[in-house]
């Protein structure tokens, strides 16, 4: 479903991606790992067609959106549904009109349906009656559950999540988890999810992709890569330091 | 003097971009249905809100103008041609380069800063990522809004401009109302009323295009979002008054071909 094919990414003198290659099925559920810096993100911007590789091919479904104008990707782009780091809610419309928007703009005018699945998708992600509130009055968590229920309102093939339990305290996060497996589960979707919260990696991905250095380290089912006697991998999935590898200065 | 020319290479470049976004605007408006909820906000926001300080800048301006081109005038004993000047410069030149210079100041500086803001806290790609051009969805609405605001600010700020010289003009200075009126009549053309309006026209596309430009390219959070906000209004004003100078020639050229 989606293919990336020696994905090369850099900013001025800094290589961000060295030739990054790997598919996703669909269905599948995978978790992206990695450390801080390591290219997470770029990389899952690249999936979407938001950033452009300076080398390689990102196909969705065969179409490759390496060359493809901004309003070739746009229908490429209905297939996706994606909850962003910070939630990026539109701070201009409350929180109905940001979940009814990719409604809309996947065609739906009928105001009675996309009233009924904006709240049906605000029951599933447990914040009934929040609709006529504005962003801004939200906590954190609350505005990722939003976000979830936005990327998941257009029922899209692909679900892609950028860390979305960072900055959110243990409880919230669990909730979250909860949510995108119950979403992973209710509508079958492939779901990519970008993290570096361990729990949150091995609820989701059914595979695990570890990148390190701008490449893919290891990409192996989850069971694999949890029980890795590999330093590298081990050492990062329980959180440890290699102290070798440490600037303090 | 190479940081000069760094300046003015950046500038004609962006200018290139600027170029580069008009041609997908007008792409936009053959090819998608406008964003009309959000025009219609932007209109409120930049046609009905920018009255104020339009109609500050008009009255002040007519005023000050009015009392200077009498005072010059006074000594040659023409004080009869004082509403004259004020109609034409009003018409032609002042009135829509203030009216520009306030809405750059006000609409474009705001503009830059939500777009910006948009930019940096992901919204706009989160619109990309919902199938939703931001050209189409942003763009098109505010350069519409401010497009058609533009002209109507203009013709507020002549109104209240010559308006306000009138009343200075027969209460202050001595000038008979009726006579001076009849000689702005005559001496203020249709072709300075077409001038202005056209002018409008033009600096309110260059407005909405510099600003809306500068906030969906601006970057490194709320410092970037500070930096593009102050390149936006000073490049809308260089702009202005760059275009004033040749649209002034080129307009001329057109509407008075004798």
């Amino acid at each position: 479903m989606i293919e990336v094919s020696k994905v090369r990414k850099s900013f001025g003198d800094q290589v961000v991606l060295q030739s990054i290659s790997f598919s996703v099925e669909a269905g599948e559920s995978v978790a992206i790992i990695g450390r801080s810096g390591t290219g997470k993100s770029v990389l899952i911007k690249h999936l979407v067609g938001l950033l452009s590789p300076d080398e390689g091919a990102v196909r969705v479904e065969g179409q490759d959106l390496v060359g493809m104008s901004e309003r070739q990707m746009l229908s490429v782009r209905q297939k996706f549904g994606m909850l962003f780091q910070g939630a990026a809610l539109f701070d201009s419309m409350n929180v109905h009109e940001n979940i009814a928007f990719p409604l809309r703009r996947s065609g739906v005018t009928d105001g009675a349906e996309i009233n009924r699945r904006v709240e049906e998708v605000l029951g599933l992600v447990e914040l009934p009656g929040v609709g006529g509130k504005m962003p801004s009055e939200l906590s954190g968590g609350m505005q990722k559950r939003v976000g979830l229920a936005r990327a998941i309102v257009h029922r899209p093939q692909i679900i892609l999540y950028d860390e979305p339990t960072t900055g959110l305290d243990p409880v919230v996060a669990d909730s979250i988890d909860q949510l995108m497996m119950r979403v992973r589960d209710q509508y079958s979707v492939t779901s990519i999810v970008i993290t570096h919260d361990m729990r949150c990696a091995r609820r989701m991905g059914q595979r695990i992709i570890y990148l390190r250095e701008g490449q893919v380290y290891l990409d192996a089912p989850a069971e694999e890569v949890f029980n890795s006697e590999d330093p590298q991998v081990s050492r990062f999935i329980r959180g440890e330091a290699d102290l070798k590898e440490v600037d303090f200065s | 003097m190479s940081a000069a020319k760094g300046e003015l290479f950046s500038f004609v470049i962006g200018m290139g971009r600027v170029a580069l976004l008009a041609c997908e605007v007008v792409r936009s408006l053959f090819s998608v249905r406008p964003n009309w909820a959000e025009f219609i906000k932007q209109m409120h926001f930049i046609g009905l809100k920018s009255q104020f300080v339009v109609l500050t800048t008009g009255a002040s301006t007519g005023m000050v103008f009015c009392a200077q081109t009498f005072y010059q005038f006074h000594k040659v004993k023409m004080d009869n041609a004082t509403l004259s000047v004020v109609g034409v410069a009003m018409t032609s030149e002042l009135g829509p380069v203030l009216a520009g210079l306030m809405v750059a100041g006000r609409v474009g500086a705001a503009m830059t800063a939500e777009i910006g803001t948009m930019r940096v806290t992901e919204q706009i790609d989160a619109l990309r990522t919902m199938a939703t051009h931001p050209v189409d969805h942003l763009v098109v609405p505010r350069v519409l809004a401010t497009v058609i605001s533009m002209p109507l600010l203009t013709v507020l700020a002549w109104v209240v401009g010559i308006f306000a010289a009138m009343i200075l003009a027969s209460s202050l200075l001595g000038i008979e109302s009726a006579f001076s009126l009849k000689h702005m009549y005559f001496y203020t053309d249709e072709e300075d009323v077409l001038m202005g309006v056209i002018k409008a026209l033009v600096f309110g596309l260059l407005i909405s295009l510099i600003s809306c430009y500068r906030g969906l390219n601006c970057s490194n959070g709320a410092e970037g979002v500070g930096r593009a906000t102050n390149e936006a209004v000073v490049q809308s004003c260089i702009a202005i008054l760059v275009s004033n100078f040749f649209l002034t020639l080129f307009l001329r050229s057109l509407l008075y071909p004798g």
